[in-house]
């Protein structure tokens, strides 16, 4: 029964390399200017990763074939080296990939994290609540009404609980169910939670960034692509989670214009 | 090496009466054989619970008549809620990681075999053994509850992240008793473990027999040692949690829930608190609750291993350093979760490398056991085949690590399938592999019988084959960008891959009922197995020298003298190729060797 697990070790090797090598299960576009360097760094994980893997499988398929149900008498032998080739590989090996994955991914994630957005990043105010997305645009004014929780008023579509009354700031404030972009303009997008956690998520952008209550986080991007794309939230938000999703439009920088015209005379 | 002291008096007196003998009893086999059960009873529960979530997520229409036995609100119909499905997401998970992860690999045959392993006659405290036992399983009742209250059980997954678990009934249905069951119940979990963590510490330091030196403890001896530590250490943190999510929720304070939130339409009447907090708390103790699940399986594998190779490993006491090591940078790890949670960005690099680390400890410990194979004359059978398919679990679930160990790879992997997919294989499958070996190993000596050979094989190859086919897809499920705790998918991008998932629920439905071979294996073997003798395996460590199943004193009475290192396999002895610890024979190396 021992080579029976060999065989089935090196099959289970083969069949979990497949679909990987034969690219059957591919990240969608990368529609962000930060994203290519996440991906690089997805793929070489992944060669890195694959070949440990597989590496592994195939070994212990070997010396299950070969040392299983010996006959009776056959001399033990020792791996030549012993414990000391296994730490001095563990260290070498590993340790390298540590060091290059960590420096290299390093570069990745500042990229997202270290870099500022530059001063004339389009600001715009994403609020997450159970369980839609809203978004927010400054206005001709570039600034934003205060946010007043009692103020909030959901039948009337206040969601940001906006004093247009009292407030200048607020009377210009756009609200859309919508995150509308333009094209390859940087984008700031400033996170407030409503009411508890939930995350904010577009496969095509790299981008998953929580929205935490009480935290004032921010992420910002780049879309290079114009189309439509999914904006779901990935925090466990409570019954209606699954459902929990709005659209990322990325527009020409005209059209954009044309839509916050058209947004604001509503 | 220090010698190991001697015990002086019995521990306490023979067991009288039924109550005494099977229910509160002292005696540390029984409290391990009351926690197997416990872990089996959860971990039949938590398999049934993901059958009906994977059911669901495919079939969401599909009628299942018992379900709304259970909940009408839940399940009317028949068919599954969304939140009905969040709330068995909650349980499953609960369950599976406190009641079968912790209890099974540690508490059930640390409890049963580190006492004889070092030659004593029970644990240090076995009185407070019995209040472990029954605190856990106090804390069962109350999470169990949760299913038969009216609101049923909480929605907000296994880590109940604040401030949806904080608020109470304004955050969804559950949450208002369901998630208080939950907080009781894992707040005396905590107790309970805390409990045992140190009698296992107190064991292992003062209970030894004569010539039982630290490192003639056997390997799984040494697992369950270094994961008492670790227990001790990550226990004592959530348990204050669990106690200010509580206050919370009873209290009024605001631990966890800033000013200014409107859930519900209500402006909650809290202000100050941090949501962060409760996640750096919870995984301060939610990541080295990873390796108390899985240290044990090393240790247990490790010791079965050597004794189905019929040779020592390449160095035990590398594995021994490997396993400290482990547990020491289990603590450095905790914020490798929180990368996308709004944490300085710098902290996540800080979290970062520890966590690449410790791929080190754990690429030594593969590499020690593979390069053992090496050269080695394997006997299969059922406790050979999980310990090997251990390492090739391992192995799998701990290769994705290496993914989202990276902060920039974490951007775009985190809650999704991917990770899904990375814990199941690494901490769930893996160290209830380490729990099937132990078992077929260990069940001749823990009732005297052998178990079906034959139901054993037939169960691994349904476990090993089946697990992968979970497993695998739901890494590349993860790469597409698949995420979790979704109870069913109206994307677009997913309608072409809803055929995986289906072929994971088949898979799911076809390996979980292999499962109940295994139980049938055990029930029926209790019974009407072949009987054991004393050592069926011809291994070395002290429990095969003494009868199937022990007495209630372990030894009879006497007191072990130990003179070997554990694992004394490979040599000319009088009993065969092997020389148990406490024979005073010389060990004479075999010849060609």
């Amino acid at each position: 029964m021992g080579k029976l697990l060999a065989i089935v070790l090196v099959l289970i090797a083969v069949l979990s390399a497949y679909p990987i090598v034969t690219h059957m299960f591919v990240l969608p576009e990368d529609i962000s200017t930060h994203g290519h360097a996440i991906d690089d760094q997805l793929n070489d994980t992944m060669l890195e990763a694959g070949l440990s893997f597989i590496g592994a499988q195939i070994v212990l398929a070997i010396f299950v074939w070969g040392f299983s149900n010996r006959k009776a008498g056959s001399p033990l032998k020792n791996f030549p080296g012993g414990a000391k080739v296994a730490v001095i590989a563990a260290f070498v090996l590993v340790g390298s990939e540590v060091l290059a994955l960590g420096v290299m991914g390093q570069q990745a994630w500042a990229q997202v994290y270290f870099t500022p957005p530059k001063p004339d990043a389009l600001q715009i105010q994403a609020q997450a609540e159970q369980f839609a997305f809203y978004f927010r645009y400054p206005g001709p004014d570039g600034k934003f009404g205060a946010i007043h929780p009692d103020k909030i008023d959901e039948g009337n579509q206040n969601y940001f609980g906006l004093d247009p009354a009292n407030e200048v700031e607020a009377r210009d404030d756009i609200v859309s169910g919508e995150l509308v972009v333009p094209v390859n303009r940087e984008v700031q997008l400033l996170m407030h939670a409503k009411d508890v956690g939930h995350s904010f998520y577009v496969r095509e952008l790299r981008i998953q960034q929580d929205f935490v209550p009480g935290l004032d986080l921010s992420v910002h991007f780049t879309a290079t692509k114009i189309g439509k794309y999914e904006i779901v939230c990935t925090q466990l938000c409570g019954l209606g989670h699954y459902n929990m999703k709005a659209y990322l439009n990325v527009m020409s920088q005209e059209n954009y214009e044309k839509w916050l015209k058209e947004q604001a005379s509503q | 090496m220090q010698e190991g002291s001697v015990q002086e008096a019995h521990v306490h007196a023979p067991p009288e009466g039924f109550l005494r003998k099977y229910v509160f009893s002292l005696d540390h086999k029984v409290i391990g054989k009351q926690y197997y059960a416990l872990a089996l009873v959860a971990v039949f529960t938590g398999m049934i619970l993901s059958w009906l979530m994977r059911l669901h997520m495919v079939w969401p229409n599909a009628k299942i008549p018992l379900l709304e036995m259970l909940s009408k609100n839940g399940a009317p119909g028949g068919v599954m809620t969304p939140e009905y499905y969040l709330s068995l997401l909650t349980m499953h998970g609960t369950l599976m990681v406190f009641f079968v992860l912790t209890n099974a690999p540690f508490a059930a045959f640390g409890n049963y075999f580190l006492p004889i392993q070092i030659g004593a006659e029970d644990m240090a405290f076995p009185r407070f053994n019995m209040m472990s036992f029954w605190t856990t399983f106090a804390a069962w009742v109350v999470l169990m509850l949760a299913f038969f209250i009216p609101d049923g059980p909480p929605i907000a997954g296994w880590t109940e992240y604040t401030p949806l678990s904080a608020v109470g009934k304004d955050a969804g249905p559950g949450m208002a008793w369901g998630a208080s069951l939950w907080g009781i119940s894992i707040a005396i979990f905590c107790v309970a473990s805390l409990l045992g963590a140190l009698n296992f510490i107190a064991t292992t330091l003062d209970l030894r027999a004569r010539g039982m030196t630290l490192m003639r403890m056997p390997l799984c001896t040494w697992a369950w040692f270094v994961t008492s530590c670790i227990a001790l250490l990550a226990f004592a943190v959530l348990f204050p949690a669990c106690i200010l999510l509580i206050l919370d929720r009873h209290a009024g304070t605001s631990f966890f829930i800033p000013s200014g939130l409107v859930i519900s339409d209500r402006v909650q009447p809290h202000a100050g608190g941090s949501p962060l907090l409760w996640q750096h708390l919870f995984w301060f103790f939610g990541h080295p609750e990873v390796y108390i699940a899985i240290l044990p399986s090393m240790g247990i594998v490790s010791h079965i291993l050597i004794n189905s190779m019929r040779k020592p490993l390449l160095s035990a006491k590398v594995v021994i350093y490997s396993m400290m090591s482990i547990g020491f940078l289990s603590y450095m790890v905790w914020g490798h979760h929180m990368f996308v949670s709004g944490m300085n960005p710098m902290s996540s690099l800080a979290f970062s490398f520890p966590t690449l680390t410790i791929t080190i400890p754990a690429t030594i410990l593969t590499l020690i056991w593979l390069g053992s194979l090496y050269g080695s004359n394997i006997q299969i059978n059922s406790a050979s085949l999980f310990a090997l398919g251990f390492i090739s679990m391992f192995v799998a679930g701990g290769v994705s690590g290496f993914f989202l160990a990276q902060p920039s790879i974490d951007i775009y992997l985190h809650a999704t399938y991917f990770v899904v997919g990375h814990f199941h294989l690494v901490m769930g499958v893996a160290s209830l592999f380490g729990v099937f070996a132990g078992t077929y190993f260990w069940f001749p000596k823990m009732t005297g019988r052998m178990m079906s050979e034959t139901l054993g094989k037939l169960h691994f190859w349904i476990t090993f084959i089946g697990a992968y086919c979970i497993f695998m897809p739901f890494h590349y499920l993860g790469l597409i960008g698949n995420v979790r705790r979704y109870q069913s998918f109206v994307d677009d991008f997913m309608a072409p891959y809803m055929g995986w998932h289906k072929f994971v629920t088949i898979a799911a439905l076809i390996t979980g009922a292999g499962q109940f071979i295994f139980l049938f294996n055990l029930i029926y073997s209790r019974f009407k197995g072949k009987p054991a003798p004393e050592n069926p395996w011809n291994a070395t460590s002290l429990e095969w020298s003494i009868p199937s199943p022990p007495p209630w004193n372990n030894f009879g009475g006497r007191h072990p003298v130990v003179y070997h290192d554990p694992y004394q396999y490979g040599v000319n002895g009088s009993k065969g190729d092997f020389v148990m610890q406490d024979s005073p024979e010389q060990v004479v190396p075999a010849s060609g060797d």
